[in-house]
């Protein structure tokens, strides 16, 4: 007899939990014969809410972290996420039509991503740092620090998932995700690496449903200091530049990957004078 | 006993003002159709005419400015745009005392700080600069980093040549070209810089200035021949730009206001500490964006220090900017002063204490006296608004972790300072304090090699240093 399969429900990730959306909304996810793969969770204004407290709160705590440490935890997600390379390779395959092997494919350059950036987070100081050469007894140094919290808009694809989350992380920024359409399915399992990964909660959370609803509120966030919009259509970038401006928030497209660029451009470079004297 | 000196002015002569000045266009002085007053904020007397410019002024500037970059900037080796920014230092080395004169006169600042702090920098930068233009490689922004274009340049008027050269000089270093505007108030040393332009021998059209108002500026911001936006300024307008270019390719880098915390702990070294906090408020009258207008003092040394520093602002020199011994010099303008009493008027309203120095004001001209207010909240404007003055608000504090939460408790984020003896606690302190800059043991220190600019809403991006570079470019390979 044929076992019956237990099927997962997907939901959220606030907060290093699983909860539904407050809204209790749910969206459909089908394969590309049209057949239903889930109802991933339709997150609202009030889960974004709850992922921007949950983020402030962790942020200093993971600011503060070593970076050595920091590095071994986005090491950990690499190895994490290698064990479950098939069943992400599935639900990506199964959820965006693209071959098995193409998926696999996907899910190693994730899994090489995250030890590319694991291996930043201890340079970024000596790339993006420097000592300046004061005409006076002083001594000046400027040091890259992360801003605060982020909020990242992907295109509807894992490994744009992958790459706009990583570099906001490395440097000490925590952030928020919004996963649109199918690639809420392998996101959500994705939360589950995160989950065995000894990142501290509210690290990274990520919240799965649409751009157009999400984003503008999140753009209007007082509370957000930066967003990277690379999965946001170009017609709908000025808006959420133009709702982004009453906080100056950093706004950012990225067209290229694997670039510290994406890592610099959520960090603030601090700059400290001090006499020198006896 | 008390010291008097005996006057020391400077002598205007030096300076030659012309009754009316045009735009400089296309390496030329082009007269303008209208036309407004510059005042000496110290004397109320009518300095020159100043051309308001319009849309036309600025289409054309755009123009020489494109012809200039595709003509000939952009063809010409870094090595040689080095040269022209070299000829500029020093020429502005040479004719020093020029614009220090003339800067103190529009700008109201005392010919001490023009003298040995603005134009001394403006030099610096340009010659900072001119050794970045042949080695942007090295800029840690790939191999052969690219300019954008046209930079409009949109500057205030509390450091006018001072902030032209920081916008001006990275730009021309990295290959772009540029349209500024000069504040409303202070049009003229910048004008007299397009004469060192013109003596350089820097290519036509190169730098482009068009005097003017916010109108002038806006039609900076918004002219589609523009592929870069500088502006230094406040954080209302800077938000404004930032919406005005959301729909466009533009980049864009701010330096608006701030509310600096200057936090000084238990074991501070007093005096040095009271002299820190004075050159942190009552520096350029507090006409500063990153002015330490936030005294935020441990509970237990709070009342000898606040004794002190009003002892030591008691003495400080209000009057003749053209004087040598004067530390305090003119508001810049009547709507600035304006500004400054509505303010203090608030802290006055909502319960704080005013203490101001008593000082003797020239009959004309616009001047405020040295003033702290204490038993300031974190509720109240004087502790969240910038004044923009000589307006100091003292908050105290218990814990260490009390005082990063009362400096960080602000929308701006530009500059902080610290004061301890100890230095594990001030390297604590300047890792929590949420700003672009932190003096610690010191303040309001500038040089060309040390990056400037602030976090949240004080701005975007950095001028200053190799990080100020990344401003002007476009990454290479």
């Amino acid at each position: 007899m044929e076992r019956i399969e237990v099927k997962k429900t997907y939901k959220l990730f606030i907060n290093g939990a699983f909860p539904r959306s407050e809204s209790g909304r749910v969206f459909d996810v089908c394969n590309s014969k049209g057949e239903l793969i889930a109802h991933p969770a339709l997150a609202s204004r009030k889960d974004l809410r709850d992922s921007v407290v949950a983020a402030r709160a962790a942020q200093s705590g993971w600011a503060k972290a070593t970076a050595y440490n920091r590095g071994q935890i986005l090491y950990r997600i690499a190895e994490m996420l290698e064990g479950r390379t098939d069943q992400l390779a599935t639900e990506i395959s199964d959820s965006s039509g693209i071959t098995l092997k193409k998926a696999h494919d996907e899910v190693f350059a994730a899994i090489d991503r995250w030890v590319w950036y694991a291996g930043w987070s201890d340079k970024l100081a000596a790339v993006y740092g420097a000592t300046n050469p004061v005409a006076g007894p002083y001594y000046n140094f400027t040091i890259p620090e992360a801003q605060g919290v982020i909020a990242v808009a992907p295109k509807e694809n894992f490994l744009a998932f992958i790459d706009a989350i990583a570099p906001i992380i490395t440097s000490g920024n925590t952030v928020i995700a919004l996963v649109p359409g199918s690639a809420s399915i392998a996101a959500m399992t994705f939360a589950e690496v995160l989950a065995t990964s000894d990142l501290p909660h509210g690290v990274i959370n990520i919240l799965t449903g649409s751009h157009d609803e999400l984003a503008p509120w999140a753009a209007s966030h007082m509370d957000i200091d930066g967003m990277d919009i690379s999965g946001i259509d170009k017609k709908k970038r000025a808006e959420l530049k133009i709702a982004g401006a009453e906080n100056l928030k950093r706004i950012h497209n990225f067209e290229s990957n694997m670039t510290p660029t994406r890592i610099f451009a959520f960090m603030e470079a601090k700059t400290v004078w001090h006499p020198i004297g006896v | 006993m008390t010291f008097e000196y005996a006057p020391a002015p400077e002598s205007r002569s030096i300076v030659t003002i012309k009754p009316k000045y045009g735009h400089f266009i296309d390496g030329k002085f082009v007269a303008g159709r209208n036309h407004f007053q510059t005042i000496n904020p110290a004397t109320e007397e009518v300095l020159s005419l100043i051309a308001l410019g319009g849309a036309s002024d600025v289409d054309k500037a755009v123009i020489a400015a494109q012809k200039a970059y595709t003509k000939t900037w952009s063809k010409l080796s870094g090595k040689d745009r080095g040269k022209y920014l070299y000829r500029i230092a020093r020429i502005l080395q040479e004719r020093t005392r020029e614009f220090a004169v003339l800067e103190t006169l529009d700008n109201g600042k005392p010919i001490r700080e023009t003298r040995d702090i603005d134009i001394p920098l403006v030099a610096a930068h340009f010659f900072y600069h001119a050794g970045w233009a042949d080695k942007l490689d090295y800029a840690g922004l790939g191999r052969s980093p690219q300019p954008l274009g046209v930079a409009g340049q949109i500057i205030p008027w509390n450091f006018p040549l001072l902030m032209l050269a920081w916008k001006v000089a990275p730009a021309l270093a990295t290959g772009n070209t540029v349209v500024l505007k000069p504040a409303e108030t202070t049009s003229l040393t910048a004008l007299l810089f397009a004469q060192v332009c013109q003596e350089a021998e820097l290519p036509d059209g190169v730098v482009n200035i068009v005097t003017g108002n916010g109108t002038t500026g806006t039609a900076i911001v918004n002219h589609p021949g523009i592929h870069k936006i500088a502006f230094t300024g406040s954080t209302e307008v800077g938000k404004s730009i930032a919406r005005s270019v959301a729909g466009t390719s533009k980049k864009i880098t701010l330096e608006l206001g701030g509310k600096g915390a200057n936090v000084v702990f238990d074991d501070a070294p007093i005096d040095e500490t009271v002299e820190g906090i004075v050159n942190g408020i009552f520096f350029n009258q507090g006409h500063v964006c990153c002015a330490g207008s936030r005294l935020i003092l441990q509970e237990g040394i709070a009342e000898e220090l606040t004794k002190k520093l009003k002892t030591r602002m008691a003495k400080i020199r209000v009057g003749d900017p053209l004087d040598k011994n004067t530390d305090l010099g003119a508001i810049n303008s009547s709507e600035q002063l304006a500004k400054i009493h509505e303010l203090s008027a608030a802290g006055d309203a909502e319960g704080a204490e005013r203490w101001s120095a008593s000082c003797n004001f020239p009959d004309k001209g616009f001047w405020f006296a040295p003033t702290i207010f204490t038993g300031v909240t974190q509720a109240h404007r004087i502790a969240r608004e910038e004044i923009f003055g000589p307006v100091l608000s003292v908050l105290t504090f218990r814990t260490p972790q009390e005082a990063i939460e009362k400096a960080n408790n602000t929308p701006f984020g530009l500059s902080a300072g610290v004061w301890s003896e100890k230095g594990s606690q001030i390297l604590w302190a300047t890792q929590q304090l949420r700003a672009g800059i932190v003096w610690a043991n010191t303040f309001n220190k500038f040089d060309p090699t040390s990056p400037f600019g602030g976090y949240k809403e004080s701005g975007w991006g950095r001028e200053g240093g190799k990080h100020g570079l990344a401003s002007y470019l476009k990454e290479g390979k």
